[in-house]
């Protein structure tokens, strides 16, 4: 406790002595029972068309990996018909070359911006075909890992603009539009984002003009944008308040008009300020993706959710979790820890300068 | 797009008070006038729509159905209730459900996370490295797959007639965990202890614990805890280190300078951010409609699904999450202030 920020002994007293010890024969027998579990007692494939008694043997002594490995390809493009499956495979390594694009400082560019634009499009073209004279493909069928990527890039590129106008609308000093703006975010993030998911499963068919059937996944996507915008317009109104007052005069003393200065003197400052936790709301949108279970879209975790529903595979419920778990974890994993590295090169940056 | 430049040069202004656009105070009226507009513009088109389309389907719109019998049941629960009891009821008994889940769950995740935050800075190597893993997993995955696996983990445990028996009175099976419940007699000496039996395929009498409530209390507050520990350091470490240095110069014991000198400090930073995980933890409560917990969002989903009175019951829920959001953030604002006064102006 004393020492914190700086590397420890790991033998400083007799306490640190004992309880490095019980715990670390802990850690080892839980270790050497997860190994045990997990790869030595483990079942990894299946004959083929054999049913899974084998693994029910081996129930509580050995995972049964089979289950991943056979049913791997659902989880990760969902239903989507077998003679076309380069589809989704192309669209999320898309997905992953513009994330890795954004890791990269060097490319921050207004291209990229376009790109964040641009591969969800491309994406809903792809994964469409009737565009492109593919194989009409209706969004019933999508599902996995490209939908769980569509619904947070998407979710997030186009909550952006509404963020900007609901951040700058609370700190606006017209009155109607402070309220309108304070009312939205408010009740946005006062309620789960589950009620949104319902409104758009159940209400929003009530809105639309007859005969107007809109998709399902479209009205998720719609809810994903509305909650979205009022969490990051916190985040953006977090970087409006760092950019010091004298910028704002400074805009205003050269005669430049409001949306004038916000877009070229504010607004950039109050971005870069911004985006670590940007990222981070990034984060949480793509996690709360899977919420989209609830209404019946089957995305990573409703793919695997859908995999134990199978009478064959009931009661593997550990593997598989594991197995969505460690795709969801790698991608928030490696985004999080880029954020804490930007945010301290970042504060660096400020303090140099 | 604001209407500064309409190329031509403002109008020079003849007479004082003339009502003109180059008026900051005459534009500010107008934007605010056509937003708001748009806005009531907007939202009778929405209304006129769905009224044309709820007499399409006929539907009759009014919260008439709260009154009507709900006709399904609930498991056990704190109200008692049955399938003719009404639809108030019903979402009553889902609030109190969603109540008592974020209540155990703020209780459990603010230990834990205190528990987490504090051994995180620990100079134990292994201790700060299981906190850091533990906080790691926990965050960047998604809640709903960890509340999935804790039921998914509580179905995988032995039925009733194998169940788990680890104290005298207490079992525990995949339909949940079964404990001896105090009740009372007239005669002396007054309060006894009745234990669960097994009854064909589940047990009967004493007291239980779904599945579906422990998988949802594990997880929320696990998920929460994690987050709660990172404030919790965040607390901590912007705490000088002068004084922890001086509470030990001082001959505290490493125990007493944090309870004494370093968590109170901690405590002004670590509440403003633990507030909004309480709220995420109640908003996150309604995820329990995903593994059959029947909390608010879950009644309210059937009471939708059954009555068709979708704006009604979505609304209704909304109505009651906001109104609780908003009085545990006034609460914790009072207890944030209180903490502030305690410990001076810094």
């Amino acid at each position: 406790m004393t020492r914190h920020g700086r590397p420890a002994p790991m033998f400083r007293d007799w306490t640190n002595t004992i309880a490095t010890i019980v715990l670390g024969a802990l850690l080892a027998y839980v270790a050497y029972s997860f190994v045990q579990w997990g790869v030595v007692h483990a079942i990894w494939r299946l004959p083929d068309g054999a049913s899974s008694i084998m693994c029910r043997d081996v129930r509580g002594e050995g995972a049964c990996w089979a289950v991943v490995v056979e049913r791997a390809r659902f989880m990760l493009v969902g239903g989507y018909p077998i003679d076309e499956q380069w589809r989704p495979y192309a669209v999320c390594l898309l997905f992953v070359a513009l994330y890795a694009a954004s890791l990269v400082r060097t490319l921050w560019t207004r291209w990229l911006l376009a790109f964040w634009i641009a591969v969800p499009v491309v994406a809903v073209v792809l994964l469409r075909g009737r565009w492109l004279g593919l194989t009409d493909v209706p969004s019933e069928f999508w599902g996995g890992l490209p939908l769980t990527f569509l619904l947070s890039t998407a979710g997030f590129t186009m909550a952006l603009p509404f963020a900007v106008l609901l951040a700058l609308g609370r700190r606006s000093t017209l009155p109607a539009i402070r309220a309108l703006s304070v009312g939205y975010i408010e009740v946005v993030r006062g309620v789960p984002l589950i009620t949104f998911l319902f409104m758009a499963a159940v209400m929003f068919p009530l809105f639309a003009p007859q005969g107007v059937n809109v998709d399902k996944l479209l009205r998720a996507q719609i809810a994903f944008i509305m909650v979205t915008a009022a969490y990051l317009a916190e985040v953006i109104r977090g970087g409006l308040q760092a950019v010091p007052r004298g910028q704002y005069e400074a805009a205003a003393s050269l005669g430049l008009s409001f949306w004038s200065a916000m877009m070229l003197v504010v607004l950039p400052q109050a971005f870069r300020v911004s985006i670590p936790p940007l990222v981070n709301t990034f984060i949480a949108l793509f996690k709360d993706t899977s919420l989209v279970i609830v209404i019946g879209l089957f995305d990573l975790l409703g793919a695997a959710k859908a995999v134990i529903v199978d009478p064959k595979w009931v009661g593997f419920g550990v593997e598989v979790y594991l197995f969505a778990a460690a795709v969801y974890f790698a991608f928030s994993y490696a985004v999080s820890r880029f954020s804490l590295r930007l945010e301290r090169e970042l504060q660096r940056a400020a303090g140099t300068a | 797009m604001i209407p500064y430049a309409h190329g031509t040069a403002p109008p020079m202004r003849t007479t004082p008070r003339r009502v003109s656009w180059t008026d900051p105070r005459v534009r500010a009226i107008a934007w605010q006038l056509a937003v708001v507009a748009a806005l009531i513009a907007v939202i009778a088109t929405v209304a006129l729509q769905t009224a044309i389309n709820l007499r399409a389907r006929g539907i009759a719109s009014g919260f008439d159905f709260l009154t009507r019998p709900a006709g399904f049941e609930i498991a056990r629960g704190l109200l008692p209730f049955s399938s003719r009891d009404s639809y108030t009821r019903a979402l009553l008994v889902g609030l109190l459900n969603t109540v008592r889940v974020s209540l155990l769950g703020i209780a459990i995740a603010t230990s834990l996370g205190l528990l987490i935050g504090v051994a995180r800075l620990s100079g134990i190597w292994i201790v700060s490295t299981v906190a850091r893993v533990y906080v790691e997993v926990t965050r960047n995955t998604p809640l709903l797959l960890q509340l999935l696996f804790w039921y998914t983990v509580t179905q995988a445990l032995p039925a009733p007639s194998d169940a788990l028996n680890p104290l005298p009175g207490v079992y525990l099976c995949f339909r949940g965990l079964f404990l001896p419940a105090p009740i009372w007699h007239d005669g002396f000496p007054w309060i006894d202890l009745e234990q669960p039996t097994l009854v064909g395929f589940g047990f009967q009498g004493g007291t239980s614990v779904s599945p579906e409530f422990a998988a949802l209390l594990v997880g929320l507050s696990t998920y929460t805890a994690a987050f709660i520990g990172e404030t919790v350091r965040a607390g901590i470490l912007a705490v000088g280190r002068g004084q922890a240095e001086a509470a030990a110069a001082l001959g505290l014991s490493r125990l007493h300078a944090l309870r004494f000198v370093v968590l109170p400090q901690a405590l002004r930073v670590i509440v403003p951010p633990t507030t909004s995980q309480y709220l995420n933890l109640f908003k996150n409560s309604s995820l329990a409609v995903a593994i059959g917990f029947p909390d608010l969002m879950s009644i309210t989903n059937t009471t939708l699904n059954q009555t068709g009175q979708a704006i009604e019951a979505i609304a209704l829920a909304m109505i009651v999450y906001l109104g609780i959001s908003l009085s545990l953030s006034a609460g914790m604002n009072l207890y944030n202030r209180a903490t502030l006064r305690r410990g001076g102006t810094a």
